[in-house]
């Protein structure tokens, strides 16, 4: 049984969902080996093989694949899991993995089990429906298995590996899509999804300059990352990619505080598996009290201030 | 230019669901149903590319039970000009959808097919993806902008660092995000006149596709409930509590 682990990667290097991936297939046993398919991805691949646990990197380098553009990245995942009779394909649940693996998927013709949170057997993978409030435990009858890996739930997997590096076709250009442009947010703070602290403001906030104002000197102190709930982000507080949710990121941190945030199930289902949580809120009846493992009922614009001079001592 | 529109009757998404004592599925008898929110954000964004002049003919289509037809209707009201009600009691996975929407996509010529990036019972994620791959046309998933042109449409994603913008031959598959637009509500006359408009009835047999699930659910199961916390009075308490009782700072 081998396993192929699509990475995720700015060509450069490895992106941090790739180890927890790698961590999961783990979890499933049998040979490791890891897909980099990018443009001028030698280092990429390079980063690859240091992975613990892997035994081979295969890198797809050509120009067709220097954005990850699903209608070009999926033919090469289809052809390299066909000729290397992988048992499993398996991803991270990031946008990139959510937009190219189901493509494989279909390709294959097998179902795709989205966004597992654990291995039971090697056909057998538990997830979360309903916005987390439910844990289905499903069974693959598929020759070969294709899952987006839920990253918060596995550990990342260390270096020491020292698998070989082998190119492999990277395809021809479907000619179906374009990559136009993009638009980052720039940030120096830890990235959301990876952070051991985060602070994360609501809709309480009022204003985007108060969220600046108020969320990010705290975050900073903490060296926390910055998130947001779609009801600050839908009102221009916070940038999109900052949402924490069910169907933005999902975070499971050391330390989660919550700033003005009521707790919808949506925000929940995005947050409830962190391992301290903390609300600050006016209202004492609101949601996210029954989640929170310390809550301050009180107005976030004296409690934050109070904060802060606190952890400065 | 046509265009066609997925939508799916789900457990209304302010309903906490409950698992049957026995585990082996969620109990959604006698709860509020709804057209699952990513969709009415697809309904909506077809509705306003004809009002701008871009599309013609839009085409809703849902797939799953008696009901479904509830879902069509509201899709009607929305603006929707005819609709396609694929009707069966069986389980549908999103492999089977894609499969039947692909039939659906060619039997209609759509142009453009807008779904919602993913329906918050099963919360997959897949079905536009896989009806993209079926058909082997571009896909532009998580979109908060459509720019439709002549011949192509232009996409802007939301990813995980931010927002990515691709091009895309037509015909292409959509799946929408929740920032692409503000559904409208649907007015009393509107609901009545949808009534009128056409409905119908297809069966998974008339498009020969197998819809066979090829997952098995062997259990379902709330997960481990946090334990209550503690409300504190100041922030040095809360500041002490964290560094000494939860050794997180």
């Amino acid at each position: 049984m081998a396993i192929l682990v699509i990475a995720e990667h700015d060509n450069a290097s490895i992106k941090s969902g790739t180890l927890n991936t790698v961590t999961a297939a783990k979890k499933i046993g049998g040979d490791i080996h890891v897909l980099v398919a990018g443009a001028n991805a030698a280092a990429a691949a390079a980063a690859a093989a240091k992975i613990d646990g892997v035994s081979k990197v295969l890198l797809a380098d050509g120009a067709n694949l220097a954005h990850p553009l699903a209608e070009n990245v999926a033919p090469v995942v289809v052809e390299v899991s066909k000729a290397g009779g992988y048992s499993h394909v398996l991803a991270p649940a990031t946008t990139t993995g959510k937009n190219v693996l189901p493509r494989v998927a279909a390709l294959l013709d097998v179902a795709q089990i989205s966004d597992i949170i654990a291995v039971e057997a090697a056909d057998t993978f538990v997830r979360p429906i309903y916005a987390g409030n439910v844990l289905a435990t499903v069974k693959s009858a598929d020759a070969v298995k294709v899952i987006t890996v839920r990253t918060t739930a596995f550990e990342a997997a260390g270096e020491g590996g020292n698998a070989a590096v082998e190119n492999t076709a990277a395809g021809a250009e479907a000619g179906l899509s374009r990559f136009v442009g993009a638009e980052l947010t720039k940030s120096d703070r830890p990235e959301l999804t990876a952070a051991k602290v985060i602070v994360s403001g609501g809709r309480a906030l009022g204003s985007a300059e108060q969220f600046s104002a108020v969320i990010e000197p705290l975050a900073d102190k903490l060296g926390a990352a910055v998130g947001a709930s779609r009801a600050a982000v839908d009102a221009g507080y916070a940038p999109n990619d900052y949402q924490v949710g069910q169907t933005g990121k999902v975070v499971a941190p050391q330390l989660y505080l919550a700033v003005g945030i009521s707790g919808a199930i949506q925000h929940l289902a995005g947050m409830k598996d962190s391992k301290i949580i903390v609300a600050v809120n006016k209202d004492e009846e609101a949601p996210i009290f029954q989640v929170a493992d310390y809550g301050i009922v009180g107005d976030l614009f004296s409690v934050v201030p109070e904060l802060m001079s606190e952890l400065s001592k | 230019m046509k265009v066609l529109v997925a939508v799916k009757r789900v457990v209304d998404y302010n309903v906490k669901v409950r698992v049957k004592a026995d585990g082996s599925d969620v109990d959604i008898a006698n709860v509020k149903m709804s057209m699952n929110p990513f969709d009415e954000i697809a309904v909506e964004e077809a509705v306003r590319l004809k009002e701008a002049g871009k599309a013609g003919e839009i085409v809703v289509v849902s797939m799953g039970p008696k009901q479904c037809e509830e879902t069509l209707r509201t899709a009607l009201a929305m603006g929707a000009d005819r609709a396609v009600h694929v009707e069966t009691d069986a389980v549908l996975e999103p492999l089977a959808v894609a499969k039947l929407l692909k039939a659906v996509a060619e039997e209609e010529q759509a142009q453009l097919i807008v779904l919602g990036k993913q329906a918050i019972d099963d919360d997959c994620n897949q079905t536009g993806q896989m009806l993209a791959a079926l058909m082997n046309i571009g896909q532009g998933t998580f979109a908060s902008k459509v720019d439709l042109a002549d011949g192509s449409v232009n996409v802007t994603r939301e990813i995980d660092g931010g927002l990515e913008t691709v091009s895309l031959k037509l015909p292409a598959v959509v799946t929408t995000d929740l920032r692409l637009n503000e559904p409208r509500y649907v007015k009393l006359p509107n609901i009545m006149a949808a009534k009128k408009k056409p409905l119908a009835k297809k069966a998974p047999a008339d498009f020969g596709v197998d819809i066979t699930p090829r997952l098995t659910t062997l259990k379902v199961a709330e997960p481990a409930k946090r334990s209550a916390g503690i409300k504190v009075a100041s922030a040095a308490e809360l500041v002490a509590k964290l560094k000494n009782e939860a050794k997180v700072l």
